[in-house]
């Protein structure tokens, strides 16, 4: 157990470092975007004298080092800095009101609505992806097999946006079941949310089951070669239990680590998904924020998305440890 | 009396590319109830195939294509697959050759024990579990209360070997296969197992397949033997009359294996410069000490066998010369000159005067190479040849390991045999020229007949050329066999050394002594003898552990 602790902690030490490091390069990344948010803001017709108003305003004209620091300082602190469209440009007319939007106002609520979007695809992706697998490694070759890994490749090969209307088409349309709308906001009830968040969640299962339940497929079938697996066959144990009980504890450590990449995917890359169905989640936020070159949004959402994989991931290795008894039991 | 298992005129094919080729070519075998039978022949014999074709089982890619296997009564061939799941485990049991292997490495022991007579429903778990400790017990297992609640890693090859014997009988079988239960194991932690094993079938009266490669292990274990050679059945009788009086040739070829001795040469000059010198020689993989203080000298034209179990520290001796593991104390010389003792700082020539042949000629050499390629590499590497002039020094290398160099320079080694394979690995030494080859338990992954031949070619290249050995091995045989002198390795220390005629003449070490009296003999009374001579609490790994 000793060496287990002193992996994971070696392990959350460098996911730090690698969160330091993206930080970095997100800064450098987002000060390369073309023009800032004071030309962005005033457009063409803008006097220089106001351009550099603004940006002496936003802290704009200080060095990119410094900017970071501040930036970096802020965040370590819980202080994701204010949200710059969101500011009152009250000093700019000459007095100050004292009112602005920080970035974690801002992020906040999206952010949550993005998680449950994610917590409630996970919830019907993950053991569909697993159950899937494991049959379709249990009748490997079988027709069943086949319409499997054809479906789920087909809908992994379509674009979202298509997806999502062929949903909305079935279910939202031809038989009404479900809302095609998912604007969901503060103060409905857990039902209503669930309700609501269903058909994109439908979708984003279409898109990451397949990659779920073919590593799991795979990851069994690899393993059927195995001595073990023969000696549980010539012990008379069922097809079903010899991959369940016998095949799947030793796949867990590549399956869980596809699962975890998902699941980043589900917080990270889902703007199409909640264009469609107008849901108020964080991927929109960024979009409109990059657009309008509000660089404190921007580089929070960076920075979220950056935690967010390395914290999965993360998460998807020390379960990797744990699921292997060589580690988790030392001689 | 119905026999137990009837076999009669089985084919059985295994798929290769897109064809069919026979196997097993009608082959009949019959066993009665509580008798054992040893199956004997080489790799590729088909021993294991028909061993699992007894339980009704094929592997992928192999079929049954005639004959019929029935089991007191049943027709194999012909049951359900849930009929035979409900034979499988609880009336026929299956013991396979790497037990660490053949755990599953997520289950603790107890677990993968009581899953059969629990799913088969012979006892519920905690019965099956009293019963364990009580089977492993009688299996001389150390800690019988508390062993089976370790993982499979935590337990070492023999007593595994023996923890799959006691979950094959967990439902009381009346027919167990053995499919080559002691080849991956040490000579000493073997005789353990051999016995363990035979007590236990006779207790329970238990019918026996044991497949074996180790004709000296079948006259331990069989009633009866039955010789196979590529799939045809050479002969069968009862074992005192197969071992004394073999009627067919190929069987008395396998007896006669063991026979073959290289005389032992003359002692060295004291005064001499040996070729390779270990001085005092202490290395460590991190910080776990592995070698303690080991010193030997290897002179020109000598071969020194340097002999131990798994983990004694030979193959990290090996890697010390080699400048693969710096020693952390001690030096190694060549010539009289010491060596750097990273590979990296020595010179190319130094290098090249130190060659290794490896364990697994499978993997040892590069599946996408051409036989040319391979041997050519070190000619052009070390000598500087090119081209036309490459090419001849390949052909030349390829007739002195007696390939004919024509038909086998374009081939891919999987066109090759083990053996031939094996050969391909000692031309590529050779092709550097050196002066000393490490030859890694070149022989033990080869059948015997193979494994002779090998040796008998090391033999005449080590005359034709004055090449200098070191032959690390675990098989006395191999020693007796093409020896000049002897290090005996435990524990990463030299318990002894001295000339192959000190080593096999008593008085020796204690621990040679072990090791020389676990090697089993032909003589069907040499376990019985052994164990009347020594008691069961002296052999094996327990003997070990009372020297250390």
């Amino acid at each position: 157990m000793q060496s287990v602790i002193r992996i994971i902690l070696q392990r959350l030490a460098l996911g730090l470092l690698t969160l330091f490091v993206v930080s970095i390069v997100i800064f450098t990344a987002v000060n390369m975007l073309p023009g800032d948010f004071a030309e962005a803001i005033l457009g063409q017709g803008a006097t220089p004298e106001a351009v550099a108003s603004i940006r002496r305003d936003l802290g704009l004209d200080q060095p990119p080092i410094t900017r970071y620091f501040q930036w970096l300082g802020g965040a370590l602190q819980g202080d994701l800095g204010n949200s710059f469209a969101q500011a009152n440009f009250a000093s700019f007319a000459g007095a100050d009101t004292g009112v602005s939007t920080t970035v974690a106002q801002q992020i906040a609520p999206r952010f949550a609505n993005t998680m449950f979007l994610a917590a409630v695809t996970a919830c019907i992706a993950v053991p569909f992806s697993l159950i899937l697998g494991i049959l379709a490694a249990l009748y490997r070759n079988s027709v069943f097999d086949r319409a499997t890994n054809v479906t789920t490749l087909s809908s992994i090969s379509s674009p979202e946006f298509f997806l999502a209307y062929v949903l909305i088409l079935f279910l939202a349309v031809l038989n009404p079941v479900l809302p095609s709308l998912s604007n969901i906001f503060d103060g409905m009830s857990f039902g209503e949310r669930l309700e609501k968040t269903l058909l994109p969640a439908l979708t984003l299962t279409l898109v990451v089951t397949a990659h779920m339940m073919r590593m799991t497929r795979a990851a069994i079938i690899n393993l059927l070669a195995s001595p073990y697996i023969e000696m549980a066959r010539l012990k008379g144990m069922s097809p079903m239990r010899v991959i369940v009980k016998h095949a799947l504890p030793n796949a867990l450590a590549p399956i869980i680590n596809v699962i975890a990449l998902n699941l980043a995917y589900l917080i990270t890359g889902v703007v199409v998904v909640e264009v469609v169905f107008v849901y108020p989640g964080i991927g929109q936020l960024f979009v409109d924020s990059v657009k309008i070159r509000d660089i404190p949004v921007v580089q929070a959402c960076c920075l979220i998305f950056a935690a967010a994989y390395i914290l999965l991931n993360l998460l998807a290795d020390i379960l990797s440890i744990l699921s292997n008894p060589r580690l988790r039991h030392p001689k | 009396m119905t026999a137990l298992v009837e076999i009669r005129d089985i084919y059985i094919d295994g798929r290769s590319d897109e064809t069919w080729m026979p196997i097993i070519k009608g082959v009949d075998l019959t066993l009665n109830k509580g008798e054992v039978l040893g199956l004997i022949g080489e790799s590729g014999a088909g021993k294991s195939t028909l061993g699992l074709a007894a339980m009704g089982f094929t592997r992928d890619g192999v079929r049954i294509s005639g004959g019929t296997v029935t089991f007191d009564g049943i027709d194999l061939l012909a049951a359900s697959a849930a009929k035979k799941r409900e034979l499988l485990g609880k009336r026929i049991a299956y013991v396979a050759q790497s037990a660490a292997a053949s755990f599953n490495p997520a289950h603790k022991l107890i677990d993968q024990h009581t899953e059969g007579p629990v799913q088969h429903g012979v006892m519920s778990r905690s019965e099956s579990v009293q019963d364990g400790i009580e089977l492993y017990r009688r299996l001389r297992l150390p800690n019988p209360e508390e062993i089976g609640f370790r993982y499979p890693h935590q337990v070492s090859g023999g007593q595994l070997q023996r923890a799959m014997t006691a979950m094959a009988m967990s439902c009381r079988p009346d027919l167990i296969i053995f499919d080559e239960p002691t080849t991956a194991l040490d000579v000493t932690t073997q005789i353990e197992v051999l016995a363990s094993i035979r007590d236990i079938v006779d207790q329970f009266d238990t019918a026996a397949i044991y497949i074996t490669h180790d004709l000296a292990v079948v006259a331990q274990m069989a009633d009866k033997i039955k010789v196979l050679l590529k799939g045809d059945e050479v002969e069968e009788a009862d074992t005192r009359t197969m071992l004394s009086a073999p009627k067919e040739d190929y069987t008395k070829s396998l007896w006669a294996v063991r026979a073959f001795e290289r005389p032992q040469k003359p002692a060295v000059h004291t005064s001499a410069t040996p070729v390779v010198s270990v001085q005092n020689v202490s290395a460590a993989y991190g910080k776990i000490p592995v070698l303690h203080d080991v010193s030997f000298d290897i002179h020109e034209g000598r071969t020194v066998a340097v002999v131990g179990e798994s983990g004694s520290g030979k193959s990290t001796t090996a890697r010390c010369i080699t400048g693969l593991l710096p020693p952390s104390q001690g030096v190694i010389q060549f010539d009289g000159q010491s060596l750097p003792a990273h590979y990296k700082n020595r010179s190319k020539d130094q290098l090249r005067q130190a060659q290794m042949i490896y364990q697994m000629a499978d993997t040892a050499l590069n599946p996408r190479q051409r036989i040319g390629d391979i041997i050519g590499r070190p000619v052009q590497f070390y000598m500087g040849l090119t081209g036309k002039q490459k090419r001849r020094r390949v052909e030349e290398l390829l007739e002195e390991i007696e390939l004919p160099a024509a038909q086998y320079i374009d081939r891919l080694p999987s066109e090759l045999s083990g053996g031939q394979k094996q050969r391909i690995g000692i031309a590529r030494a050779l092709a550097a020229e050196p002066k000393f080859i490490i030859c890694d338990e070149v022989t033990s992954a080869l059948d015997q007949l193979v494994a002779e031949g090998i040796l008998k070619l090391l033999a005449r290249l080590q005359d034709d050329l004055k090449l200098s050995y070191m032959f690390i091995t675990h098989d006395l045989a191999t020693v007796k066999a093409i020896a000049d002198e002897v290090v005996v390795m435990k524990e990463g220390k030299v318990v002894e050394q001295g000339t192959k005629h000190d080593m096999f003449v008593p008085p020796h070490h204690p621990y040679t002594d072990l090791l020389l009296s676990s090697v089993p003999e032909m003589d069907p009374d040499w376990l019985t003898n052994l164990l009347n001579e020594r008691g069961v609490d002296n052999i094996g790994d327990a003997a070990v552990d009372k020297m250390s």
